[in-house]
Order: C-alpha cells, then sequence, then structure tokens
C-alpha cells in the first residue's frame, strides 16, 4: 500500500517520562487515519512529531518518502484551540498561511475566499475571530490548513471544543473532504464514536509509554451514507470492542 | 455620574476642585497659592511669549526623543526576553533593579558621561521610561497563546515574519500599556533632566518664577504641563482600548 506518512521507531522522553517507545505506524494516502487513545498516551505528542513541532529523540518520520526535520509545506495544521489572530479577520486568517508563503496578496485572498465558500463561511471574511461560534472559529482554521494545499492535514482534537450539534456536522463534513480532496488525514481524537465514525484506520494508542497497540480498518460501513453509519452493527461493534480495549486505562 | 438626575460629563469633579482652588487663593492665605482666575489670566498671558515657546519646544524635542528611544530600543528588548529564556535570565534582574531605582540620583552620573547639554536630558527621559516598557512587553509576550507561535512554525513563518506577524500584535496592549505608564514617567524624567543637568525649557521657566517669588507664572507652566501629560496618557489609554478587544482572547 502507498504511504504518504511513515513513523519509524519513534522515541521521546520527556525528562524522566517516556512519552513514546520504539513506535513505528503507517499512514496510507488519501486516507483518514486516527490516533486515539486515553489522555496521557502520547497522541498529540506523535501529531507534533509528525509537524515537525517536536523532535523526536530516536527514529524518523518520512513524508513522501523524505524524512521530516522540520515544519514543511506537505502537512499543515488544524489546532485544538484554532491558533486564529484575533485581531485579523476571516479572510487575512485563512490566507495567513498563504501570506507566510509569500503569494501576492490578491491572489492569496482569491484562494481564502474560495475555501472560506467551501467551509460554509461565506458572508463572514470580514468578521472578526472574537464574532464567531467556537464551531465557526474551527472552520476558519480548518480553511487555513486547507488553502495552503498541503499533501497530509494534521487535526488535534480539531472538534473538542465546539458544541455536540456542530461536532456532529463537523464529523460529516470531514468525511465528505477526505472524499473530495485526495488529501491525507491524521486525526487524533478521544472519542471513540468520533474515531470509527470518520477513519479509514483507527491506530489504538496505549500510555506510559505509548505503542500502537492495535490497527483496527473497519470495512463496510464506509460506503454507506452519513446517517446510516452510526445505526450499522459492524461500527457498533467496534465501538465496542475498543471501549473493551481501553476501559481497564481510564482511573 | 449622576447627580439630581442629570449625567455629569466626565471629570466634573476638577470644577469642585478648581472652587475651592480659587476659595483657597482668594482667602489670601499664603502668597503660595494664587487663585485658580489669576493662575489662568498668567497662563494666556505667556503662552504666546517666546520665552515659553522655546521652552516648549526645547522640552517637547528631549521628551519625544526620549520617548522614541525607550520605545524602539524597549519593545524589541521586551519581547526578545519574553521569547528567550536565556535573555531574560541575563537581564531582568537589571531591569527589576532600574525600575525601582531613584532614577534621579544617576543624573549626575550621567552629566559627567554625555555633558551639560541635550543629550543628557534625552538619556535621562529614556532611563525613566524604559524599564515598564520593557516588562510589560516582556509579559505580554509570555502570557501570549502558545499555539499561536506553533501555527506561524507549522506554516513556515521565518523569525522575522514571526516577530512581526505574531509576537508583535500579540503582546501589543500590553506594550500600549507599558508605553502609557513609560511616558507618564517620561514627564518627570525630562524635567528633572532639566532642572538637574543645566537650566534649559520648562525646568529654567520653573527655577525662574521659583526663585523670582512668581506664584501665578508657576502655577501656570505646571498647569499647562499637567494638561499636556493628562493629554497624552488618555491619548495612549484611547488607544490601548481600540486593541483591548482582543486583549481577552488570545
Amino acid at each position: 500500500m502507498d504511504n504518504a506518512v511513515s513513523v519509524r521507531n519513534v522515541s521521546k522522553s520527556y525528562g524522566e517520562v517516556e512519552a513514546l517507545r520504539n513506535l513505528s505506524l503507517d499512514f496510507p494516502r488519501g486516507q483518514l487515519t486516527s490516533l486515539l487513545g486515553p489522555s496521557g498516551c502520547g497522541k498529540t505528542t506523535l501529531l507534533k512529531i509528525i509537524a515537525g513541532l517536536i523532535e523526536a529523540d530516536s527514529g524518523e518520520i518520512l513524508v513522501d518518502g523524505k524524512t521530516v526535520t522540520g515544519p514543511g509545506p506537505d502537512r499543515s495544521f488544524v489546532f485544538q484551540d484554532f491558533a486564529l489572530l484575533p485581531w485579523a479577520t476571516v479572510l487575512r486568517n485563512v490566507a495567513f498561511g498563504l501570506e507566510l508563503r509569500g503569494v501576492a496578496k490578491a491572489e492569496r485572498e482569491e484562494t481564502a475566499r474560495r475555501f472560506i465558500k467551501d467551509v460554509g463561511l461565506a458572508g463572514f471574511e470580514n468578521s472578526y475571530p472574537h464574532e464567531l461560534s467556537g464551531g465557526m472559529r474551527q472552520r476558519v482554521g480548518l480553511a487555513r490548513a486547507l488553502s495552503v494545499d498541503a499533501d497530509v492535514i494534521l487535526m488535534d482534537e480539531p472538534f473538542s471544543a465546539v458544541d455536540e450539534q456542530t461536532r456532529r456536522k463537523f464529523q460529516e463534513d470531514l468525511l465528505s473532504l477526505v472524499q473530495n480532496e485526495s488529501k491525507t488525514f491524521i486525526f487524533v481524537t478521544h472519542s471513540i464514536e468520533e474515531a470509527v465514525y470518520v477513519s479509514d484506520q483507527i491506530a489504538i494508542l496505549l500510555p506510559r509509554p505509548s505503542r500502537v497497540s492495535e490497527i483496527i480498518r473497519p470495512g463496510s460501513f464506509r460506503q454507506k451514507s452519513v446517517e446510516n453509519i452510526r445505526r450499522d452493527s459492524e461500527y457498533l461493534d467496534i465501538v465496542d470492542r475498543i471501549w473493551a480495549s481501553l476501559r481497564s486505562y481510564v482511573e | 455620574m449622576y447627580l439630581f438626575g442629570y449625567k455629569l460629563p466626565g471629570m466634573s469633579s476638577l470644577l469642585v476642585w478648581g472652587a475651592l482652588w480659587e476659595l483657597i487663593g482668594r482667602l489670601d492665605l499664603t502668597f503660595f497659592v494664587p487663585p485658580l482666575s489669576k493662575v489662568i489670566v498668567t497662563l494666556f498671558s505667556i503662552i504666546g511669549t517666546p520665552a515659553f515657546l522655546s521652552a516648549l519646544g526645547d522640552t517637547a524635542y528631549a521628551f519625544i526623543m526620549g520617548v522614541v528611544f525607550a520605545v524602539v530600543i524597549g519593545v524589541p528588548v521586551g519581547i526578545f526576553m519574553g521569547k528567550n529564556r536565556l535573555l531574560d535570565e541575563l537581564l531582568l534582574p537589571w531591569v527589576n533593579i532600574f525600575l525601582s531605582a531613584p532614577l534621579t540620583a544617576l543624573v549626575p552620573v550621567l552629566m559627567v558621561l554625555f555633558g551639560f547639554g541635550v543629550t543628557t536630558i534625552i538619556i535621562t527621559t529614556t532611563l525613566f521610561a524604559i524599564w515598564i516598557i520593557i516588562l510589560n512587553s516582556r509579559a505580554g509576550v509570555m502570557q501570549m497563546n502558545r499555539s499561536l507561535i506553533e501555527m506561524a512554525r507549522c506554516f513556515g513563518a521565518s523569525p522575522l515574519e514571526a516577530f512581526t506577524k505574531i509576537y508583535f500584535w500579540a503582546a501589543l496592549p500590553e506594550i500600549l500599556g507599558g508605553i502609557r505608564i513609560g511616558v507618564i514617567r517620561a514627564v518627570k524624567g525630562v524635567i528633572i533632566g532639566q532642572l538637574l543637568v543645566s537650566i534649559v525649557g520648562f525646568g529654567a521657566l520653573f527655577e525662574l518664577y521659583s526663585s523670582n517669588f512668581l506664584m501665578s507664572h508657576f502655577w501656570a507652566v505646571l498647569v499647562v504641563l499637567f494638561a499636556l501629560a493628562f493629554t497624552i496618557s488618555e491619548l495612549l489609554a484611547w488607544l490601548e482600548r481600540r486593541v483591548a478587544f482582543y486583549a481577552a482572547k488570545r
């Protein structure tokens, strides 16, 4: 199988605490892989190592066969707390990734407008982040990540700070996004249902030190329409199975 | 504030204090406090005189130069201290010492080093203003949202871009707060400098009027100076409020 991202024998310690030990994992191209695990299992650390924001102590990350040495234009990031510039409009925030890459103003704003429309925020181009709801702010973060046209989109618990209804809508939108864009998504979450709902592949991480305990690839319900997934028996089975393996780690 | 159901305009209380001043002046208790009306009349009579205008010019020049140096040096130093742990460890003790030090005592040393001219006055002004500007810029950077920094790195910001497009703006509410307090301190700095170094500008006028017991002249100049300092401070407070909308949301 063609992998967009490969993690090879990565270890990382914070002083005495071993966050990741000898972890290897492949991320198939064009698919969404979830990193799922209890809190403190190092899933965000792994995501930030892939992003190039944190350096691993040993091991390597390959993106398109090339070793990662830091952040690069082949990867973009969606932040848990949105990481928007509060002093800039939606338009400038979405275009900010392109601004940092030196794209001319007219061109980057045109691209940004297109993605603002795509994520359903048309008409809010000149609003400021504090005028938007949490869900809308994350749409801005998503549009920014998409507008730089990176092959790999890294998402760090992107829906954890939005309300439940918005979250469900996001999950549906994410499914069609994965289908329509030929991009590889790496998605960190602590919600079992969310992981099973959106993922082509789920990597279950167990903590202290973090390792991949299981990789699950949901099969039959991927092709079903969004309304029917949550009633699918395989969906329910997988949710139960993951909970059974994680419950002993929840105090 | 409301009085008998009417909304009073801001700073109406000044009228009460002004009336009290007038009353004490009229009672002729001490030559030191002439009535406010006399001070105001004097103020208008001296405000156009060449002596006053040249004092204003000298003071404004030293003040503006001093504040410009304090801002241009203080803001980047503060931001770098907030960004860089090593630099912070090196500089923070000195900043704290100078912030609370009696700087007036340093002026004679500055005179020896930089002469009896305007240079020393400008440096004195800068020394009065710069420390709080550094400290506030530093605090602004230290409390900023860490994920903004990660975001900048992720999307490939160079260190210079991170500085001008993220750190500066994220810390701007605190920076402006620091500049406002720094400017108020700079007013002290410039007058103390003028009084101690060489008798020029408003310092010279104060010296002249008080040694000749021209108390209404003395008060008139003081009123002008207070009004100027207050206006600058309010102007900066207004600027601060304009960026405050995002201060809570970084």
